[in-house]
């Protein structure tokens, strides 16, 4: 019998030659990720725990990204402690505030390659999937012995896999995709397992889209959610990605479901949960206070770039606070240099600092009670963005700018018009 | 091994416990002393105050759902919840109850199959939930003794701290690459 992708992964790690879904094994780490709001506990854990050195300072990453820049003094000293253990650990990729989201440079800086095996003290460490890693979050505990020792246990989960057919329409991209999974299939579809996403139309894919999809896996529960590497990940890694990995053809599948895209609408995810998802035209002319574009579900060079298309000569809504935060410097960067900054800013809209930003409801954009904001990002929970009595709604970053123009939910397919508000 | 063995009193509990239930947001900067007074509030006010050493939390589908906070499992233990168990647990709450050492036990039926005080022993090793007073006697999924190992020690850090980690994974180390 075949194995799946995650099968092959978790079997190189614990050195084995197969493993099966259900069993346990202990495996090694290839690479350890913590970001800002847990890496001061984690390392205070590990002195604790009489540890004075990480089990590979070249296999650690570190990252000041949710609270950036410190909004409050209690801020400020946590990411002290972060940067003083930083050099007394040795460790040697950090990026300090300002530089981007972890789960964005993991990917850009080719950290992440194939068939590498992730862990993060992060739900969304699923990202990595995107260049064939299996990354996966896991809590402090797990990070402190993660660090100290380079291994940990997993259970094997089962792959289910989703056969991708059709090219995507136009103004559809892959947060209409992963939204419309969401939808159909349900938050738990994945509880445990592995995703494959495969079929015709995932080789067509460019990494953006596959990191959004990846990205938001964890969504619908998954342990991992990935793309096998192919032609399009060695590029993106600089063509020097290393042999792939790639699932057997006769390996065994929990479930395989076929995903037709060439007819999918620009899908929204609507208060509070993100797998009640419904097409554009069901909540069209929703009035909205903010939309926000950004996060490391869609803050990359490609959602700017469609985010400016549309707001190219437009006017953000009067009613409206545009929120746009680059997912990395790098972005920033190449925003800025293809012009894309200056037509989002002419349009009406806030740059924020390259990072979480609003994302998690920790600072810079929250809502009040009986907002609404349309945003880019992975979880419109109640309370995730300031107020409980706020309410999310989740889309593509074509959909949001379309709204952020009109002032109300709007499809980007169509020209936008004002709504009446 | 020692510590499969975990016996008290049920709580019953049903689906979607999240771990903003466990640990409420609001009280996330107080002490563990304090938040373990808060856990469960919303769903049953006498819980925090009522429960004894080895008691049981018993509950449906999907349990620890939401964030990825250490501190829902770890208001549990701090209360001295001696296992939880449940039709199916979210993947990180999991992960992170064994990791503080907190039992947890996957067993399908039990959220209806007991009732609320009633005496049940349950045994990580076989998987195995029962009444103590003849009630239902039901068979849930062992856990692996990686896993009950961590759980003796007390947690993934005190296996660390007693510098057994090593001993761990001695029978099945990854080869050198
Ligand atoms: S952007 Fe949002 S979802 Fe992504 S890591 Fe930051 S807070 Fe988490």
């Amino acid at each position: 019998m075949g194995l799946t992708l995650a099968e092959k992964i978790l079997a190189r790690a614990s050195g084995r030659d197969a493993v099966a879904p259900g069993e346990f094994v202990v495996a090694e780490i290839d690479l350890a990720m913590a970001h800002d709001i847990f890496a001061a506990q984690v390392f205070s854990e590990l002195r604790s725990a009489g540890v004075e050195k990480v089990w590979d300072p070249s296999r650690v990453a570190i990252v000041i990204d949710h609270l950036v820049p410190a909004p409050s003094a209690q801020a400020a000293e946590l990411h002290r402690r972060i940067r003083e253990e930083v050099d007394a650990l040795g460790i040697e990729y950090f990026s300090d505030a300002g530089g981007g989201i972890c789960h964005q440079l993991l990917a850009e800086g080719g950290r992440s390659r194939p068939g590498m095996l992730i862990v993060g003290t992060d739900s969304h460490t699923t990202t990595q999937g995107a260049v064939g890693a299996a990354g996966t979050g896991i809590g402090t505990s797990d990070m402190v012995y993660t660090l100290a020792t380079g291994r940990l246990w997993f259970r094997v989960p089962e792959t289910i896999r989703f056969e991708m057919t059709g090219a995507l329409p136009d103004m559809i991209t892959g947060k209409d995709v992963v939204l419309f999974i969401a939808g159909g299939f349900g938050s738990d579809v994945a509880q445990y397992r592995a995703i494959e996403f495969a079929g015709p139309a995932a080789a067509g894919m460019g990494m953006a889209d596959r990191l959004t999809i990846c990205n938001m896996a964890v969504e619908i529960g998954a342990k991992f959610g990935m793309f096998a590497a192919d032609a399009a990940t060695s590029v993106y890694l600089g063509g020097s990605a290393d042999e792939f990995l790639a699932p057997d053809a006769d390996a065994a599948y929990a479930a395989v479901h076929p995903i037709a895209l060439s007819k999918l609408e620009p899908q929204v995810a609507v208060p509070h949960a993100v797998d009640r998802v419904v097409p554009v035209g069901e909540v069209e002319g929703t009035a909205i206070h903010q939309a926000f574009i950004g996060s490391c579900t869609n803050g990359r060079l490609e959602d700017l770039e469609v985010a400016a298309d549309l707001l190219r000569g437009a006017q953000v809504h009067p009613k409206v606070r545009l929120l746009v935060a680059p997912a990395s410097r790098r972005i920033h960067r190449e925003a800025e240099r293809r012009g894309l900054i200056g037509v989002l800013v002419e349009a009406g809209a806030t740059i924020l600092p390259p990072g979480c930003g609003p994302c998690f409801g920790g600072h810079g954009g929250l809502l009040a009670p009986g907002e609404r904001c349309i945003g880019t990002h992975n979880r419109n929970f109640p309370g995730r963005m300031g107020s409980p009595q706020a309410e999310i709604y989740l889309a593509s970053p074509a959909t949001v700018a379309a709204s952020a123009i009109a002032g109300c939910i709007a499809d980007p397919r169509k020209v936008v018009s004002g709504c009446a508000r | 091994m020692p510590g499969d063995m975990v016996r008290g009193r049920v709580w019953r509990f049903g689906d979607d416990i999240s771990t903003d239930l466990l640990s409420p947001g609001s009280y996330a900067t107080e002490p563990i002393e304090v938040r373990r007074l808060h856990a469960l509030e919303s769903v049953n006010a006498s819980f925090a105050s009522g429960v004894r050493a080895g008691d049981v939390v018993v509950a449906g589908r999907n349990f620890g759902c939401g964030s990825s906070r250490e501190t829902a499992p770890e208001a549990l233990k701090s209360l001295d919840v001696g296992c939880v168990v449940a039709e199916s647990f979210a993947r990180l709450f999991l992960r992170n109850a064994v990791a503080i050492g907190l039992p947890v036990l996957t067993c399908a039926g039990a959220a209806h199959a007991f009732s609320d005080g009633e005496e049940v022993e349950v045994n990580l090793a076989t998987g195995g939930v029962r009444s103590k007073v003849g009630g239902a006697d039901l068979a849930g999924n062992p856990l692996p003794e990686e896993m009950r190992r961590i759980l003796a020690a007390g947690g993934i850090l005190a296996l660390l701290r007693a510098g057994s980690a090593d001993e761990t994974h001695s029978s099945h180390a990854p080869k050198e690459s």
